[in-house]
């Protein structure tokens, strides 16, 4: 068997294509693109007020490093946005009923997915760069100019928030709609366990060794080094690579064998609830 | 007396079942043979979910250029037929070739040499009917994609709406498009799953002409899954009729009208639904 038999050989076109088809889509609805700014924002000014009152109230970790809580929501919201910017532009083909034409043409399943991570980081920067504009603007926090801790940060939250966007993928083909909900809120079992705002040293011991499994952990750990400490944890980022490395792998063999189930099953026929 | 003559009725059915049989495989040829040859060959189908058949063992074979009709009510397995011979469903046992490619094995030997149409499937809604047809030309590979669009456009008269999004056409107008998506790759094999289903009948007329005369001009395969007995009968040079699961019966319209002694295929085809090509087979 070659590689075209096995769906293993990879077309730029097609993937180009793809993108091409969530692009119009973005592009034809203004309500989209708006929610893709909103909530960033809105979470953005929320945690931002908090740490200027906390910091008034002389509150010492604040006082020495100002912007943990917008970093960390910042950083929270690369994750979270990420997996949901795959997620929902897969949705959109269940929503539309277009998957049955999609895995019935050529497009092979590894170029569906690279069409879905780039969508991923067009949302995220359609929706992320004017918040970080305004973290500016209002509380003097320059996420860039974090530079290369900041590109480092950003490599290991996007690699997590793919493999989790390909894993969700893989239960709505298997699972149908009665997954979305999946979709929506399996990050949020990542925000208390990957420290987003706390050190992984509150956690009780047990919880450790699960935090310190999660590639995010250690980008938060690695922030609040860098912001409060001024120190860049180059290590940490390292550990964070390697387990996002092992997740990713893990994630898409996972998806490869819904993908199947759901042929032996006939559940891509049938992609409602 | 009565139970005898019951006896001797179901074994004429047996008998007659047994002669159709062989009469399918002496003119269908070895197996490998005929696989070789045949654009879409079928080998002792199953598929069962949770333990219930929905396709139970069946086997046909369809030449180059030919155009079948698969008629059968709800749940005969037709769409499930068609999902296999597609690659989008995996079979439990038995074999599925298309133009010489296993599936679903090997289904990105064939995938951009056959294309689909069903009203179960739809195109994105906000995407206009020209940005959809360049998606899918571009998945499918298909060169000068603007001249193809611009050909589709003429041939299947969607000029008037080719830059409004698709959601907001009419079940006439989305099947048209829906027609010219499956036709952007010139494909070799076409499979349709009711074409027609919910249009008027000036519409599906026009839809049918359409396919016909795509068929001619382009030698394609095609086999078409529909409840609606004038159009199987005005297109299709070959019937397959599916009741639960398995093959009725299988011949020419001309054949199948003449061995039920009736005048149309809708008859036929309710004899078959209705278990009366058994009894009509004891009586003859």
């Amino acid at each position: 068997m070659n590689a075209s038999d096995s769906g293993l050989d990879f077309s730029f076109n097609r993937v180009a294509a793809m993108v091409r088809r969530y692009w119009y889509l973005l592009r034809s609805s203004w309500p989209r693109v708006l929610d893709l700014i909103y909530w960033p924002t809105v979470q953005m000014l929320m945690w931002g007020f908090l740490q200027l009152y906390v910091a008034q109230q002389g509150g010492g970790l604040f006082m020495r490093a100002s912007g943990v809580f917008i970093g960390a929501v910042l950083l929270w919201d690369i994750l979270f946005r990420g997996q949901l910017g795959f997620s929902i532009s897969f949705l959109e083909e269940m929503w539309s009923h277009n998957l049955g034409n999609l895995m019935m043409s050529p497009l092979r399943p590894v170029e569906f997915i690279a069409a879905l991570m780039i969508m991923s980081i067009v949302r995220l920067a359609i929706g992320m760069i004017p918040v970080t504009l305004l973290a500016f603007a209002f509380f003097g926090f320059n996420l860039w100019s974090l530079g290369l801790a900041l590109a480092a940060f950003f490599v290991n939250l996007i690699l997590t928030s793919w493999a989790i966007g390909i894993f969700v993928s893989g239960l709505l083909l298997r699972n149908g709609m009665g997954a979305e909900s999946m979709a929506w809120t399996i990050m949020f079992l990542f925000l208390p366990l990957t420290c987003v705002y706390y050190p992984v040293t509150v956690l009780p011991w047990y919880l450790q060794y699960v935090a310190w499994s999660l590639p995010p952990t250690y980008v938060f750990e690695g922030m609040r080094a860098l912001l409060i400490d001024h120190v860049f944890r180059a290590d940490l980022m390292v550990e964070a690579l390697a387990f996002n490395v092992v997740l990713f792998a893990a994630a898409s063999f996972a998806f490869l064998k819904l993908l199947q189930s759901a042929r032996v099953q006939g559940s891509l026929l049938q992609t409602g609830e | 007396m009565q139970f005898t003559a019951g006896l001797r009725s179901l074994k004429l059915v047996a008998v007659l079942r047994g002669l159709r049989f062989l009469r399918r495989s002496v003119t269908s040829g070895p197996r490998m043979d005929a696989q070789s040859t045949s654009a879409i060959a079928v080998d002792r189908l199953v598929k069962l979910y949770k333990g219930v058949a929905a396709v139970d063992g069946i086997t046909f074979r369809l030449a180059p250029g030919s155009i079948t009709g698969l008629l059968g009510g709800n749940g005969a397995g037709k769409t499930t037929t068609i999902a296999m011979i597609m690659g989008l469903v995996t079979p439990t046992s038995g074999t599925v070739s298309v133009l010489g490619a296993r599936m679903p094995d090997e289904r990105y030997r064939v995938l951009h040499r056959m294309n689909f149409e069903s009203p179960y499937v739809a195109l994105p809604m906000r995407l206009t009917v020209r940005q959809n047809l360049s998606v899918f030309a571009q998945l499918y590979a298909v060169a000068d994609i603007d001249e193809r669009i611009a050909a589709l456009a003429a041939d299947l008269d969607l000029g008037e709406f080719l830059d409004r999004p698709a959601g907001k056409l009419s079940a006439g107008q989305k099947t048209r498009v829906s027609l010219a998506k499956a036709l952007l790759n010139r494909p070799e094999i076409l499979l349709l799953d009711e074409p027609t289903a919910s249009l008027d009948p000036d519409t599906a007329d026009w839809v049918r002409e359409r396919l016909e005369h795509y068929r001619r001009a382009q030698g394609a395969t095609v086999l078409l899954a529909s409840h609606n007995m004038t159009e199987v009968e005005r297109l299709c040079e070959r019937v397959i009729i599916m009741k639960k699961g398995r093959i009725e019966d299988d011949d020419t319209p001309q054949r199948l009208l003449a061995r039920y002694g009736r005048e149309t295929l809708e008859e036929v085809f309710l004899d078959v639904a209705r278990g009366r090509a058994e009894q009509h087979e004891a009586a003859q």
